[in-house]
């Protein structure tokens, strides 16, 4: 008796039971309410010009039209500046991003985990404490430091502040804490260096690890237009997140607000296909996540 | 029998440095990084704090002025951004959290590719930048009638003028805990969600053996204690997530100050002390409080969830 009444109300279920209704019915206004302004985004972006001064405002399109990204691809800032110039700037800051993230934090995080050296103990506390770090806290200090390493005004400083993400380190970390040693320890007695224990046996363990960094490091870069705000005056070394922050700050007019639709949704877009190709390992990943 | 210890002690502890060497050389990129970024702008801010500081001439020890201004002078911070820093954070802060645990568990009882779909509906908001999304809401809470939620309102006769709800006293920082909340559901929520899953099924079965009856005592007395580690990782994202999130208000009213301060976050004070007003010592004042209340609000999520005793 109570085993039956335990199996139908149990946790990740494998078939559908009518018990399980009234759950979708609680998420479904959820997910509908999250859902909104995405569809928003997609419907304006492909909205003809007209449709956009009906009153009162539709939500949905009628007529399906690229306009918007044309105009978006045409349409040059006051400084000259074609948006292709911002794309090209955004994607080659994240691929940089990505790739060296990836493999700063990987190596960091197979010493703290697996390694034994003097300091470990020390240097897992504070990247623990550094998880509660909040970068627009010291925006300013950051400020200042950056311009005396001479980096305004450069292309690295789109790259150089998100290398260090304590999240990411800590993810990996916790994942690579899973590892046996016993493994670690046979390719040692085998004759292999740390270098080849991290390239042959730790990297491809840690797949789920790495997805789950690409992930982070893509949405925090791609996303920010704070380094292109705060530290270049240079305009042609701007990336798109900044030129998509300026159409939005400076549009008040109709036909701005379908190209700035059409601009988050290539913002948005990235994201979302990275996440979708990924999310299960993401989920691995992130069942290791807790702070013990 | 003496002589292979006295060979063998050397030849360890030579493994050993060298082991170590590499340890060193593996973390010093990363380190090299979060030193620069991370741990000098939090020393440098403490620094400056103490000083005054205008960018024109060299900062100058005023020792402990700019925290007792802070606290005592600042009529805007005391009386617009506190109180504001504070509501928001609560609603936020600990609301988020708990809706995503409830969000997460529910999609925990339903079957796996149902949960996917709902998953990756809740949690795509927070692949989008607060920022870039503010062209969005401000076509949906835009104050003419062309705003969605001034005509919804309109046709449903709640009201009969448009509302400027972004420049709005009462409404600005209402939408921007909405927009915020909306978008929080993003690496805590996935990890709560992936620490339900993972909860062993026979931590169930014996619990209903015990005695337990219904799933509100599964909850509290099964599930919240089994995935802790993942509820206090959660806590964590949680608080600095509020925080970080907090431009949201001068994106959506266009302008810092928010109008009338009604959307001013400690975050907002700070960028317009130090970058509008170019008194940077006492952003770094205001800095250096943010930084400790994040730190004690993640203290309590460490009481709470962390198992230190």
């Amino acid at each position: 008796m109570r085993k039956t009444k335990f199996l139908g109300t149990k946790i990740n279920p494998t078939r559908f039971h009518r018990s399980q209704l009234k759950y979708i019915l609680i998420i479904t206004p959820v997910a509908l309410f999250m859902l909104l302004p995405l569809v928003y985004i997609f419907n304006y972006a492909f909205k003809p010009l007209e449709e956009m001064f009906y009153y009162p405002p539709r939500f949905l399109v009628e007529k399906f039209t690229l306009q918007n990204f044309v105009r978006l691809f045409s349409v040059t800032g006051t400084s000259g500046i074609p948006m292709s110039r911002y794309l090209f700037n955004s994607i080659i800051v994240t691929v940089l991003v990505i790739v060296t993230s990836v493999i700063f934090s990987t190596l960091a995080g197979y010493a703290l985990s697996k390694l034994n050296f003097r300091g470990k103990k020390l240097m897992n506390e504070i990247n623990t404490l550094a998880l509660m770090f909040v970068g627009v806290a010291v925006m300013i200090p950051r400020y200042l430091i950056i311009e005396k390493l001479g980096l305004i005004d450069s292309f690295a400083i789109h790259v150089l502040p998100y290398l260090a993400i304590p999240v990411g380190l800590f993810l990996v970390k916790q994942f690579i804490d899973q590892i046996p040693n016993e493994l670690l320890d046979a390719s040692r007695i085998d004759g292999a260096n740390e270098w080849q224990i991290y390239t042959k046996i730790i990297l491809p363990l840690i797949k789920p690890a790495i997805a789950t960094i690409v992930i982070l490091s893509f949405q925090s870069v791609w996303n920010s237009a704070d380094t292109s705000i705060t530290y270049i005056n240079n305009d042609s070394l701007k990336t798109f997140a900044f030129y998509m922050n300026s159409l939005t700050t400076n549009t008040n007019g109709v036909a701005g607000q379908g190209m700035a639709a059409a601009a988050s949704l290539i913002m948005f877009l990235p994201n979302l296909i990275i996440f979708m190709v990924m999310q299960s390992k993401v989920m691995d990943t992130m069942a290791h996540s807790g702070i013990k | 029998m003496i002589k292979p210890l006295i060979l063998k002690k050397p030849k360890k502890s030579r493994k050993m440095l060298k082991q170590q060497r590499t340890a060193y050389m593996f973390i010093f990129p990363y380190a090299l990084m979060f030193s620069i970024f991370i741990i000098i702008p939090v020393v440098i801010a403490i620094i400056l704090s103490l000083t005054y500081f205008d960018t024109v001439r060299a900062p100058f020890w005023i020792g402990f002025e700019n925290y007792i201004n802070i606290l005592t002078n600042d009529e805007v911070f005391m009386q617009k951004v506190l109180p504001n820093t504070i509501k928001y954070a609560i609603i936020v802060g600990p609301g988020g959290y708990i809706l995503s645990f409830l969000l997460a568990w529910i999609l925990a009882q339903l079957t796996p590719k149902l949960r996917t779909i709902y998953a990756l509906i809740i949690y795509s908001p927070s692949l989008t930048s607060g920022i870039t999304m503010a062209v969005l809401w401000k076509v949906i809470f835009a104050g003419d009638n062309s705003g969605y939620l001034n005509t919804l309102l309109m046709k449903l006769g709640l009201i009969v003028e448009p509302i400027i709800y972004l420049q709005s006293q009462e409404f600005l920082l209402l939408i921007m805990i909405i927009v915020t909340l909306w978008s929080s559901m993003g690496v805590g929520f996935l990890a709560i969600l992936a620490g339900i899953l993972n909860v062993d099924i026979e931590m169930y079965e014996a619990g209903y053996i015990d005695g337990i009856k219904n799933k509100f005592q599964e909850v509290i007395y099964i599930t919240i204690p089994s995935i802790k580690p993942q509820m206090l990782f959660g806590a964590v994202m949680a608080i600095v997530g509020t925080f970080a999130s907090a431009g949201i208000g001068v994106a959506l009213s266009g302008s810092n100050p928010t109008p009338q301060y009604a959307g001013q976050l400690i975050v907002n004070h700070i960028e317009y002390y130090g970058f509008n007003k170019f008194e940077m010592g006492y952003a770094a004042a205001l800095s250096v409080l943010l930084l400790i209340g994040i730190y004690l609000l993640s203290r309590i999520a460490f009481k709470v969830f962390g198992n230190k005793e």
